[in-house]
């Protein structure tokens, strides 16, 4: 049966040891939309990305993608599920011992029993994709950052996968690098026909691409919107987010004891 | 007084449990992940071969000067020593039962904890701070299977391989000072070590020592890496902790297989 979202996160509750990371999460991610979750560093998008890849358990509610719990299906199911799935890592997580070209053909060898010659071929058609073909034959280490991430790209979507996962894809990236991201970013996801869930702090970017926009705080969904509504958005925190307000709701000061107590301990 | 002795027994005890016993199940889990998962580094030996020239072929340089070495002091001594006795004939069994029995998997052991298996650590602990293992997994790619396994056989294919080669040039280290620089008769120390050398009793049992040692130091070797903390003290530390703890376990284990091999013989 085909849902028409292809991601269901629903009442999710996560921790490590006692701290709670999120907080009874609701979100869903209809099939064809680029989706992002915003929201400061800390606040737990990172790891709602990692329940929905399976990577991480929750402590309570469900994560479904494409109808499958993911949180309740065995290992084969769910490295089953993976294959369909693509992910971007924040710093591309190229295998460093393998050259461009090997990285975006490790899956086709490890999963398909294609001919070498036709995995070269649809390797190279990746990293056409992205701009990079000419760059085939370089390693991880003679790629600049941009590259690294257009590689990593071209190596996530080299089994055209139905989920595309993006973990702060504009992060530490020049000006153009970021564009380029971002616009391969919506390209591969209508050309492809994917669903892609974009995890960013980048506001202007990413208003500029996705259709959907949830805004986390402190593990919690605070606002949900297109991005028009989040531009207009009255909620203080999530206003002083889009704006890159210094103090607000979000203090500019950490926790700490009393200034002058603190200046006059021995 | 009995309370803070109370408090420093509770305190050693929940050490030993959390850093020693806990660790010791995990890393026991561990192999059997490994044990399972070892299909892929068989039916795929390329991977296999690859780790062997990372571990094993490149440990060679190092193996084979560190054997001549040891070969030639162990004549220089031996000598000096049998003379004393009217028996440096008997040059060639000294040299070669100290080589083959313990000399050669202790040694080669420690060297290819340091060289290999700190090697191996440390490039799974930094695939694991750059998420590369992390990215290998959401690839429906099992990490254990396609990195661990293939360089854990590695280790295990080429520590008695590096022993055989250990013993083999210390025997001719031992020779070239024996023979060649002091002079002993080369018909008597060739054809004693023939005779006192036993293929069971003595090479077999070195054989297996080195296996045991092979298993003990890739074990470490991946473990400590797969469980590195993913930042750069991490990875040094489990670094520094592979070469420590595989020196002690192939020093220990060293004791332990002598008693039960030589007992008398």
């Amino acid at each position: 049966m085909t849902t028409i979202n292809l991601v269901e996160v629903e009442n999710v509750t996560f921790g490590y040891d006692r701290r709670e990371i999120l907080k009874d999460i609701n979100l869903v991610v209809p099939r064809g939309k680029v989706v992002t979750i915003m929201g400061l560093s800390g606040c737990g998008k990172t790891t709602l990305l990692r329940l929905i890849g399976g990577a991480l358990m929750p402590d309570r509610g469900e994560v479904r993608v494409d109808g499958r719990p993911v949180n309740r299906i065995g290992h084969g199911e769910l490295f089953a599920l993976r294959r369909k799935m693509g992910m971007l890592f924040q710093f591309g997580a190229l295998f460093t011992d393998l050259s461009s070209l090997d990285n975006v053909a490790f899956q086709m060898r490890e999963h398909t029993d294609l001919p070498e010659a036709l995995i070269r071929d649809l390797a190279l058609m990746k990293l056409q994709a992205v701009g990079l073909r000419g760059a085939a034959d370089l390693m991880p280490s003679e790629l600049s950052g941009g590259m690294a991430r257009r590689v990593a790209l071209a190596r996530s979507i080299a089994l055209d996968p139905m989920l595309m996962m993006y973990d702060e894809p504009f992060a530490g990236l020049d000006p153009i690098s970021l564009g380029i991201i971002g616009r391969l970013i919506r390209q591969l996801n209508d050309s492809l026909g994917a669903t892609s869930i974009v995890v960013t702090h980048d506001v202007a970017e990413a208003l500029e691409l996705v259709d959907y926009v949830y805004y986390m705080s402190e593990g919690k969904v605070e606002f949900h919107g297109t991005p028009d509504q989040i531009r207009a958005g009255r909620h203080p925190s999530l206003h002083q987010f889009v704006y890159g307000e210094p103090d607000g709701p979000v203090p500019f000061h950490y926790p700490a004891p009393q200034y002058r107590s603190d200046m006059l301990a021995q | 007084m009995m309370q803070r002795v109370a408090e420093l027994l509770r305190a050693l005890g929940a050490r030993v449990i959390d850093s020693w016993i806990w660790r010791l199940g995990f890393a026991s889990r561990f192999l059997w992940l490994i044990l399972k998962e070892s299909g892929t580094s068989f039916r795929r030996f390329h991977l296999t071969i690859r780790e062997i020239y990372f571990a094993g072929v490149l440990s060679l340089i190092i193996i084979l000067v560190s054997g001549l070495f040891v070969g030639m002091v162990l004549g220089l001594q031996g000598y000096d020593t049998l003379v004393r006795y009217g028996s440096a004939e008997a040059l060639g069994v000294l040299v070669s039962l100290s080589l083959v029995r313990e000399l050669g998997p202790v040694v080669a052991g420690l060297l290819f904890a340091s060289r290999a298996g700190s090697a191996i650590t440390a490039e799974i602990g930094l695939m694991k701070a750059t998420e590369q293992l992390s990215a290998m997994e959401m690839m429906a790619v099992d990490p254990i299977a396609r990195v661990v396994a293939p360089r854990f056989w590695a280790g295990v294919i080429s520590m008695p391989l590096l022993a055989a080669l250990f013993s083999a040039m210390g025997v001719f280290g031992g020779y070239l000072v024996g023979v060649r620089l002091i002079g002993v008769d080369e018909g008597s120390f060739w054809s004693q070590m023939q005779a006192a050398v036993d293929f069971r009793e003595d090479v077999l049992n070195g054989f297996i020592k080195s296996l045991v040692f092979g298993v003990a130091v890739s074990w470490i070797a991946v473990f400590e890496g797969y469980d590195a903390p993913p930042t750069a003290e991490g990875v040094s530390g489990a670094t520094t902790r592979t070469v420590v703890t595989s020196s002690l376990a192939i020093l220990a284990l060293d004791f332990v297989l002598t008693a039960l091999m030589f007992r008398g013989a």
